[in-house]
């Protein structure tokens, strides 16, 4: 079983039909029981990241999301909030992982990253299994986690950023699986089954 | 280095997909849904459904087709079409829809920009925005193109960045159903100004017009319709096109 965290800042209708299709039994629950409860959690996010932490809080989810010990995928904006901290806000973060998300530069770059780019394995990870290296994936976002000892795959806008992240049972992806085709719901896939 | 996008567009009438020009001789597409996947399967980036039901009651079933094209596509799309309010928005993104097009309701109300930006955030809240050249003047359109408003192009692309807009849908109505290519001067103009994609809309008649738009104008992504539904381009044949011209395209 696998938990989909609600908290009203992800776009959960669509991590939600990419498990239909993988035929994957999924709950959608904001409930810290039910998420404890299942052996792998999605953590999806789309939106802004003060508001977010802030919903995570309300919603009792901070403290034992730090502490779990499950297979944790965060999408999106749901990796952002794996990190230390972001400027999206200047707000406290889950801590995971030791780095901050900072906002691409509208100087070099459209803003925000929007559309199918590139994503280059940088180290093995179970997550990538079975997906060509450089394959495109899509990404929706205007802040990024800076490269760091525990990105697994970055991507080009401007600069090379984290395209993903892993540590622990914790793992990160910036670009939106769920909307990258079969690319993207091979890495689910293996998620769920290889991580 | 993100990828130059290929948007085919789809007008949504009473849950079907209809073909016309003009609003004139529509013509029953088939189901949005088939649609939607043929488009997907054969190399779109994105897809645009944009509601042109007349009635409002009708427009209900509109969230139920958003909610099937969701489970049937794993692409992103964007819908439009007489979005007013931010329930509205609300109900469509959690029926999957990845983004929200907004008219006629920003040039009436432009606050609606900066409140769907802040709860839904700026990737989800696309600005369509209607030019058309009235004394040599580019003015803004609403309602479909039929009213004229006080607006100037340029500055309303501007006002709609600062308000909070994650991406520019810009259409020419100049240029729209001309065939003879993107309008390059507008849209090279709004690039240099705005640092928000942009994505270009009118005119579109051949692979070199896609092109043009890339190369010379520098948009983010080409949307066409009718050159997808009546066969005209195969989206494939217009990426390879592209590819062999030198544009960064995803194959």
């Amino acid at each position: 079983m696998i938990s989909i965290i609600d908290y009203g800042a992800g776009n959960v209708a669509s991590v939600a039909n990419a498990l239909e299709t993988l035929n994957e039994k999924f709950v959608i629950t904001s409930n810290e029981v039910e998420i404890c409860r299942a052996d792998k959690i999605i953590f999806p996010g789309v939106g802004e990241a003060s508001f977010a932490i802030k919903q995570l809080h309300m919603l009792n989810l901070f403290s034992m999301m730090r502490m779990i010990g499950k297979p944790l995928l965060g999408i999106c904006l749901g990796m952002q909030l794996l990190c230390d901290s972001s400027k999206e806000g200047n707000v406290s973060c889950l801590g995971i992982f030791p780095t901050t998300g900072e906002k691409f530069d509208e100087t070099k770059t459209k803003v925000p990253h929007m559309g199918w780019n590139k994503v280059k394995q940088t180290k093995e990870s179970k997550l990538f299994t079975g997906i060509k290296d450089e394959e495109y994936f899509y990404f929706a976002h205007s802040f990024y986690v800076p490269v760091n000892k525990f990105t697994i795959a970055t991507a080009e806008n401007g600069i090379d950023f984290s395209a993903s992240l892993e540590k622990d049972n914790f793992y990160g992806v910036q670009f939106h699986p769920e909307k990258s085709g079969d690319a993207g719901l091979k890495l689910l896939e293996n998620f769920i089954t290889l991580c | 280095m993100v990828a130059k996008r290929i948007i085919p567009c789809l007008d949504v009438k009473d849950g079907r997909v209809v073909k016309g020009v003009n609003f004139v001789n529509l013509v029953d597409a088939g189901s949005a849904v088939e649609l939607a996947k043929r488009y997907s399967d054969e190399g779109a980036d994105e897809l645009v459904f944009l509601d042109i039901t007349a009635s409002v009651e009708k427009r209900k079933t509109f969230v139920e087709l958003v909610r099937e094209i969701a489970k049937a596509i794993r692409i992103p799309f964007t819908v439009g079409g007489g979005i007013s309010e931010l329930t509205d928005i609300e109900k469509l993104l959690k029926a999957g829809a990845d983004k929200v097009s907004l008219n006629t309701s920003i040039v009436k109300n432009p606050g609606l920009i900066t409140k769907a930006a802040r709860q839904f955030g700026s990737q989800a809240v696309v600005a369509a925005i209607d030019v058309n050249v009235v004394n040599n003047v580019y003015k803004v359109f609403i309602k479909g193109g039929r009213e004229e408003t006080e607006l100037e192009g340029l500055s309303w692309c501007k006002r709609v960045e600062e308000l909070g807009a994650g991406e520019i849908l810009l259409t020419s109505m100049n240029k729209d159903g001309t065939k003879d290519g993107y309008d390059l001067a507008f849209l090279s103009e709004l690039n240099k100004l705005v640092r928000i994609p942009v994505i270009a809309s009118g005119g579109a008649g051949c692979e070199n017009d896609f092109l043009e738009a890339f190369s010379k104008a520098t948009v983010d992504a080409c949307l066409a319709a009718s050159l997808f539904h009546f066969d005209i381009l195969k989206i494939k044949d217009l990426k390879r096109y592209l590819q062999d011209n030198g544009i960064v395209v995803r194959l």
